[in-house]
């Protein structure tokens, strides 16, 4: 990634107090096109916080946030939750905020993650993993150059999850992208992102994913994933579900087909 | 039919045209607490007019105005703990409102007629205030429509999009403490906070898009008003007090309608 200078979004030395408690200290970073940034830690570490930073939602107390001049961001928020008593469609959720009516696009960023049949549904109905594609479809409507996603697998069951990412990783090649992610996902998201930073309240250790899975902050806070537990459970299927959980035969039976 | 009653049929067409279209808004936001301190605090810019000898209206909206940009400031500072307080804020204000009113020396008040609304008095004046205020709130409205239901749906999301979350906020609630000054003619202010939840709830079960809530919320505003009015004159029944009866009763005859599926 050192080789394109272009940053589209970095913090330096950032740091939030809420009152006499310490939520960041001293925590920078720097986003790159077509690279995947990982945030990883436990609960209440700062995760979303450092997003809500880099996204102008929040003012830290120190540290320097800078944005590339009119850049255009794509935002999945980790909590959404509509009131039951608005009465909104998929397809006007999705182009909820473009100034001028466009089916068009609205459609074309719906087929991207593969949410077409969805459009007319009201909100409210859809599963966590529908939630999930339909908030990337509209992260994505508005061609953004930096796609920032808070958790993007909650909700999403263990098939989904895998699809689900791949699915960000094949647009990133598409639309060529950068992404600052939170995850939880550990074992998915090692396989599938370029930078790995360790966060709790500072930065405890960042890098490559494979640097990071070894280094002893991490070890400390997340326990050695690697030969047992959560490792990566190879396994072939000769069949795969559609969104409805129908069964669908593989696109493509001779390749092996992975889930953790 | 005797003129106070077209007068007040008129004064009370204006004010459910506007909270149809605000009261929506309270609902998706899950603000209606707002609406009741609001109008709560109503009383004190009364008790402030009659002390001070001005013009009432403009004292009610001058209060109502402050303390919807109070309760936004609340709202941005969550630290504050916001539903503990605006209840703090809106029953002092209610309270301190009904004692300086017994204060006042050579006033004989009506305090029923305010808190729960005396709409057979309205006056030609009444009637040009409201409908030039119901003719701006809807304008207003229609033109922050896109931002204010981007907000409501999620702010934050508004927010990276664009949306000035914060003023966009503020011009709807002043518009809310603006219809609250000449709404309190009509229901009162215990009861003002039903003018804009019921019709608006009622209205959900027709509706399938944001833009057909409202709209349904105006109408069935309307024949709330009008059966309400009915009732009162018939039975000689306290209006304000009627009006919402009869959108109560709409809301549950509704909810025998079997809903649409969005």
């Amino acid at each position: 990634m050192s080789t394109t200078h272009t940053v589209l979004a970095k913090l330096e030395h950032i740091g939030l107090n809420f009152g006499q408690r310490v939520i960041l200290h001293d925590v920078s970073l720097e986003v790159y096109p077509e690279s995947v940034l990982t945030l990883i830690g436990p609960n209440g570490a700062g995760k979303s916080t450092v997003l809500k930073i880099l996204l102008g939602l929040l003012v830290p107390d120190q540290g320097l946030v800078w944005r590339m001049p009119g850049l255009r961001i794509g935002y999945v928020p980790q909590k959404f939750h509509l009131d039951r008593l608005l009465p909104l469609t998929v397809e006007r959720f999705i182009g909820l905020n473009l100034r001028r009516h466009n089916p068009a696009a609205v459609r074309a960023s719906a087929a991207e993650v593969g949410i077409q049949d969805l459009l007319p549904q009201a909100v409210q109905s859809l599963s966590g993993g529908e939630l999930q594609r339909v908030l990337l479809a509209r992260a994505l409507l508005n061609k953004p150059q930096l796609l920032v996603l808070d958790e993007p697998g909650q909700g999403v069951d263990v098939t989904g999850l895998n699809e689900l990412y791949q699915l960000i990783n094949r647009l990133k090649q598409v639309h060529g992208y950068g992404v600052l992610m939170v995850s939880h996902d550990l074992h998915l998201v090692m396989a599938a992102t370029d930078q790995v930073l360790c966060l709790n309240r500072h930065i405890c250790c960042s890098g490559q994913p494979e640097a990071v899975s070894r280094h002893p902050e991490y070890l400390r806070l997340f326990g050695d994933l690697r030969p047992s537990g959560l490792a990566v459970y190879t396994h072939h299927h000769d069949h795969q579900h559609d969104m409805h959980g129908c069964v669908v035969p593989l696109p493509d039976t001779d390749k092996e087909h992975s889930h953790g | 039919m005797d003129d106070f009653i077209w007068r007040a049929l008129l004064a009370g067409l204006a004010v459910v045209l506007m909270s149809g279209v605000l009261g929506v808004f309270l609902l998706w936001r899950r603000m209606a607490y707002f609406g009741d301190t609001l109008s709560h605090s109503a009383l004190l810019g009364v008790a402030l007019g009659l002390m001070t000898g001005m013009n009432l209206n403009l004292w009610v909206m001058a209060v109502c105005v402050l303390v919807a940009l109070l309760m936004l400031y609340v709202q941005h500072n969550p630290a504050l703990g916001s539903d503990t307080l605006l209840s703090i804020i809106g029953h002092s204000a209610l309270a301190l409102g009904t004692v300086a009113l017994t204060f006042l020396p050579n006033v004989r008040v009506d305090l029923m007629a305010y808190l729960f609304g005396d709409i057979l008095a309205v006056t030609h004046s009444d009637i040009a205030l409201t409908w030039s205020l119901a003719v701006m709130v809807i304008g207003v409205m229609a033109w922050i429509w896109r931002p204010l239901l981007s907000l409501s749906v999620h702010a934050e999301l508004a927010q990276v999009e664009g949306v000035k979350v914060w003023w966009v906020s503020a011009v709807y609630m002043v518009l809310i403490a603006l219809m609250v000054a000449v709404a309190m003619k009509v229901v009162g202010v215990l009861l003002l906070t039903a003018l804009l939840i019921i019709p608006a709830a009622a209205a959900r079960r027709f509706a399938r898009t944001p833009e057909q809530m409202a709209l349904f919320a105006m109408v069935i505003g309307v024949l709330a008003l009008l059966a309400g009015m009915g009732i009162s004159l018939q039975l000689d029944t306290p209006t304000g007090p009627s009006i919402v009866v009869a959108a109560s009763v709409l809301f549950i005859l509704v909810q025998f309608i079997s809903p649409r599926s969005t």
